[in-house]
C-alpha cells in the first residue's frame, strides 16, 4: 500500500527524521494560509498523488508569496497529473502540501528496500541525488552505496555511519545524517514497511533534511497497523482494482479489450501471455483464487464487464481440488443472472472436465467453449475479431 | 527415489483442525501419504480425520517420529508455526499459508540459520501448493490424479499453472518424479535453484522443468546453478510476458521493479545457458517431449 508523501513525513518525524515545516491543504485558500502559519518567504506547494515524476508534470511549483501560493494550489486541484511513472490515466489531486522552501547545498538519494536476493532489509545511498534510483543505477553505479542489515540485530550505528562518510556529508552533519538514516531504518522495521525512500535527502547550513518522502506498506503486515491501514487513500487507486480488492479477487486493469477470468495468479499471467501471443490484447489481469466458487465467478463477470473496452471474455479455470461441474454450474448461473453481451469463451480443465463441459453444453447460453489453453486464446481472439468486423459496419451505417 | 518426500515419509499438519486443514488432511490420507497427526495448540488429545492432535509440534515429534509437517496456520501466525516446526526437528516443512509479511519471513529465515546446515529444516513454501511425488505421497493441496508418476521434476511459483503443466504432460504419457511449488511470495524457503540441486542429485529424476514468473531474482540465480552445474535438461517457462512494469499480479512476489526481473529478460538468461525455453504456456508438455526425444 502506498501512502502520500505528507503522510510519510509525519510518520517519519515521529521517528526523528527532519523534515520541512509543511501543512496539508484542501483548498486554495488553505494552502494560503499554510504558507502564512509556515512563515518564511518562500514556500513550496507539492500536489499529493501516489506517483513519482511529480516535478516535470507541473505537479511541484516554487512560490515567493501567499498570492502565487494560492495560484499553484488552485491550478493543482482536481487535476488530473499525468507523469512519467502514473500511466496514461494519471492520478487526480485532492490534496495539496505546502511546505517552507530550504536552501539546498547538496542531494542526496537515501532508500531502504527488502532485497530479494539477500532476504534482507538493504540501504541504497548515492550522493547523485535528485535522480531517480533506476537512472543512478543506469548512468552512475559507482555511487552507490549499498548496506545489508542483519535481521537479528537490526540496523547498527556503524552502518549508518559508513553511509553518511561515504556519501560525502560534511563532519558537522555526520551525526545528525546518522539518525536520520537510523530513524528510517526504524520506521520501516516497525510498520512493516516495503520501501521508504528520501529523494532527495539534502545539506543545508543547518544540517540534514528529508526534503521529499515516500513509503510503500507490506499489505499482509496491514492487519496489524491498523493506524497505517487508514492512510489507504481510495481516490488514488484504479477504482476496478479497489472494487476487486474489496471482494477478494486479485485485479489489474490493463488497456487491451479481452477481458480474462483465470484462477491462480501464474495461470492467470499465462492466460496474457496466451492471448498477446494469439494476437489480441488483455483487458486485465484478474485471479479469482484457487477455489473459483460460484460466488467469485459472479462477481468477476460483473467486475470484467464493468469494463467499458472489453469486447470478449476468456474464462479459464483449471479445477483441483474445486470441480469443473460446480464451476460450470457458478457460470451458468452468473449468466442466467447477467448476461453477458460479448462473445464468451470458458475452458474448463482438471477435476469432472466432462462432467463440466457437458453442463455448459447444455445450457443453451451462447459460450464458446474450447478444450486447451492454445485452443481457448485462439478462440478468444478470433471471437473478439469477429465481433468487432460485424459491430462496426453498423456503426457507420 | 524421490526428492522431499516418499511413502514412508511420517508427516503432521499444523493447523489440522482448521476447515482447511481438516480437508487437506483428508485428501492427502487418500493419496497415501502417512500423515501421522496434526497440531492445534489447545486441541492437544482430540482426534482429526483418525490422528491424534497435539498441543506442540515437539510433542507431536516425540508421540509420533514426524519428520515433515504442512502448515495451514492463519497468516499471523503462521511465522511462529514455522519456527516451531524448525526448532522441534522436522526436516521438511511445506508452508501453504498465502498472506505472511514479509518481515515474518525475514526471521524465520534467519531463525533457521541458528541449526547447522545438516540440521537445518527445508522449508518449501510460503503461499505455495507444495510437493508432490506422484504415486507416492503428497504434501501439498493439489490434486493428485493430474500427476503421472515418471522421471520428469517440476518446480515453480504458481498452483494452477503447475497443474497445466502436469496435465499436458499426462496428455502426451510424460510422467512426474516430484513437483515442487516454491509460493508465490518475494521470500520463500527454497528457491528454483535448490529445488533444481535436489534434481541434479536424484537418479529417478533424468529432466526438469522449470515454471517461473515475473519478479525476483531466483530465475536467473537458477540459471547460474544451470550453467555451473547441472547436467540434467532443463525446460522452462516464464509467466508474464504481457505484465507492466511496477504492478503486483496477484502473487505478492510477481512485481517487476529492476532489471532483470522481466519475463523477457528472464528468458534471455535462461536460454543463454541453454535451458530449452517453452515460447508459450500451451507447450510446455511439447517441449519437454521434444527435449526428452533428443536427449534419448
Amino acid at each position: 500500500m502506498d501512502i502520500h508523501e505528507y503522510q510519510a513525513k509525519e510518520i517519519l518525524a515521529g521517528y526523528g527524521v527532519p523534515v520541512p515545516r509543511g501543512g496539508l491543504a484542501y483548498s486554495p485558500e488553505q494552502a494560503a494560509y499554510r504558507a502564512r502559519e509556515i512563515g518564511g518567504n518562500k514556500w513550496v506547494v507539492k500536489a499529493q498523488v501516489h506517483t513519482g515524476g511529480r516535478g516535470k508534470a507541473g505537479g511541484v511549483k516554487l512560490c515567493g508569496n501567499e498570492h502565487e501560493v494560492y495560484d499553484a494550489a488552485d491550478e493543482m486541484f482536481g487535476k488530473r497529473l499525468v507523469t512519467h511513472q502514473s500511466g496514461p490515466e494519471g492520478k487526480i489531486v485532492y490534496r495539496v502540501y505546502v511546505e517552507g522552501a530550504v536552501h539546498i547545498l547538496k542531494e542526496i538519494y537515501l532508500g531502504f528496500v527488502l532485497d530479494r536476493k539477500t532476504e534482507r532489509v538493504m540501504v541504497v545511498a548515492s550522493a547523485a541525488g535528485g535522480m531517480e534510483i533506476e537512472d543512478i543505477a543506469a548512468d552512475k553505479p559507482d555511487t552507490l552505496i549499498r548496506s545489508v542489515v542483519e535481521p537479528a540485530v537490526g540496523m547498527q550505528a556503524f552502518q549508518a555511519r559508513e553511509i553518511a562518510f561515504g556519501l560525502g556529508i560534511p563532519g558537522e552533519h555526520v551525526q545528525k545524517a546518522v539518525s536520520l538514516i537510523m530513524g528510517c531504518y526504524k520506521a520501516l522495521e516497525s510498520l512493516d514497511a516495503n520501501m521508504v525512500e528520501i529523494n532527495p535527502l539534502v545539506i543545508t547550513e543547518e544540517g540534514v533534511i528529508a526534503l521529499d518522502a515516500k513509503m510503500t506498506f507490506d499489505d499482509n503486515a496491514l492487519f496489524r497497523h491498523p493506524s497505517i491501514a487508514e492512510l489507504r487513500d481510495k481516490s488514488q487507486e484504479d477504482s476496478r482494482e479497489t472494487r476487486a480488492a474489496d471482494r477478494g479477487l486479485s485485479y489489474v486493469g490493463l488497456t487491451g479489450n479481452i477481458g480474462c477470468i483465470v484462477n491462480g495468479a501464474g495461470l492467470a499471467m499465462a492466460t496474457m501471455d496466451m492471448i498477446k501471443l494469439a494476437g489480441g490484447e488483455p483487458a486485465n489481469f484478474l485471479d479469482i483464487g484457487g477455489g473459483a466458487t460460484p460466488d467469485r465467478v459472479a462477481k468477476a463477470f460483473r467486475l470484467v464487464m464493468s469494463d467499458d473496452n472489453v469486447q470478449a471474455i476468456l474464462v479459464n479455470i483449471f479445477a483441483g481440488i474445486n470441480r469443473c461441474d460446480w464451476v460450470a454450474e457458478g457460470i451458468v448461473q452468473a449468466l442466467e443472472k447477467n448476461p453477458v453481451h460479448v462473445p464468451l469463451v470458458v475452458r474448463l480443465a482438471g477435476t469432472h472436465v466432462e462432467e463440466g463441459r457437458r453442463i455448459l453444453a447444455r445450457s443453451g447460453l451462447p459460450i464458446i467453449r474450447a478444450n486447451t489453453l492454445a485452443e481457448a486464446a485462439e478462440r478468444a481472439v478470433q471471437a473478439w475479431k469477429n465481433d468487432v468486423n460485424l459491430k462496426q459496419p453498423k456503426a457507420v451505417a | 527415489m524421490t526428492v522431499l518426500l516418499d511413502r514412508n515419509t511420517a508427516v503432521i499438519v499444523q493447523g489440522i483442525t482448521g476447515r482447511i486443514g481438516s480437508f487437506h488432511t483428508k485428501e492427502m490420507k487418500e493419496y497415501g501419504t502417512n500423515v501421522v497427526g496434526g497440531v492445534t495448540p489447545g486441541k492437544g488429545g482430540a482426534s482429526e480425520q483418525g490422528v491424534p492432535v497435539f498441543n506442540t509440534v515437539k510433542e507431536a515429534v516425540e508421540k509420533t517420529g514426524a519428520t515433515a509437517s504442512i502448515v495451514f496456520v492463519p497468516p499471523p501466525f503462521a511465522a511462529d508455526s514455522i519456527m516451531e516446526a524448525a526448532d522441534a526437528g522436522i526436516r521438511l516443512c511445506v508452508a501453504i499459508t498465502d498472506g505472511i509479511p514479509s518481515q515474518d519471513m525475514i526471521q524465520v529465515k534467519r531463525y533457521m540459520r541458528r541449526y547447522r546446515q545438516e540440521n537445518r529444516m527445508t522449508l518449501v513454501g510460503p503461499n505455495c501448493a507444495g510437493v508432490i511425488s506422484p504415486g507416492k505421497a503428497l504434501l501439498g493441496i493439489m490434486p493428485g490424479h493430474i500427476y503421472q508418476p515418471g522421471h520428469v521434476g517440476v518446480v515453480g511459483r504458481s498452483g494452477t499453472l503447475g497443474y497445466e503443466a502436469a496435465s499436458q504432460m499426462k496428455e502426451l504419457g510424460i510422467g512426474i518424479s516430484t513437483s515442487v511449488g516454491i509460493g508465490g511470495d518475494p521470500i520463500n524457503g527454497s528457491s528454483f535453484r535448490d529445488i533444481l540441486e535436489l534434481f541434479e542429485k536424484d537418479p529417478d529424476t533424468h529432466a526438469v522443468v522449470m515454471i517461473g514468473e515475473i519478479g525476483g531474482p531466483q530465475e536467473a540465480e537458477a540459471a547460474e546453478y544451470v550453467r555451473n552445474h547441472m547436467s540434467k535438461p532443463v525446460i522452462a517457462y516464464v509467466a508474464g510476458l504481457s505484465a507492466p512494469k511496477g504492478r503486483k499480479m496477484g502473487h505478492a512476489g510477481a512485481i517487476i521493479s529492476a532489471f532483470g526481473e522481466s519475463a523477457s529478460e528472464k528468458v534471455e538468461i535462461l536460454r543463454e545457458v541453454g535451458v530449452t525455453i517453452s515460447p508459450t504456456p500451451a507447450e510446455i508438455g511439447s517441449t519437454v517431449q521434444a527435449v526428452l526425444r533428443k536427449a534419448a
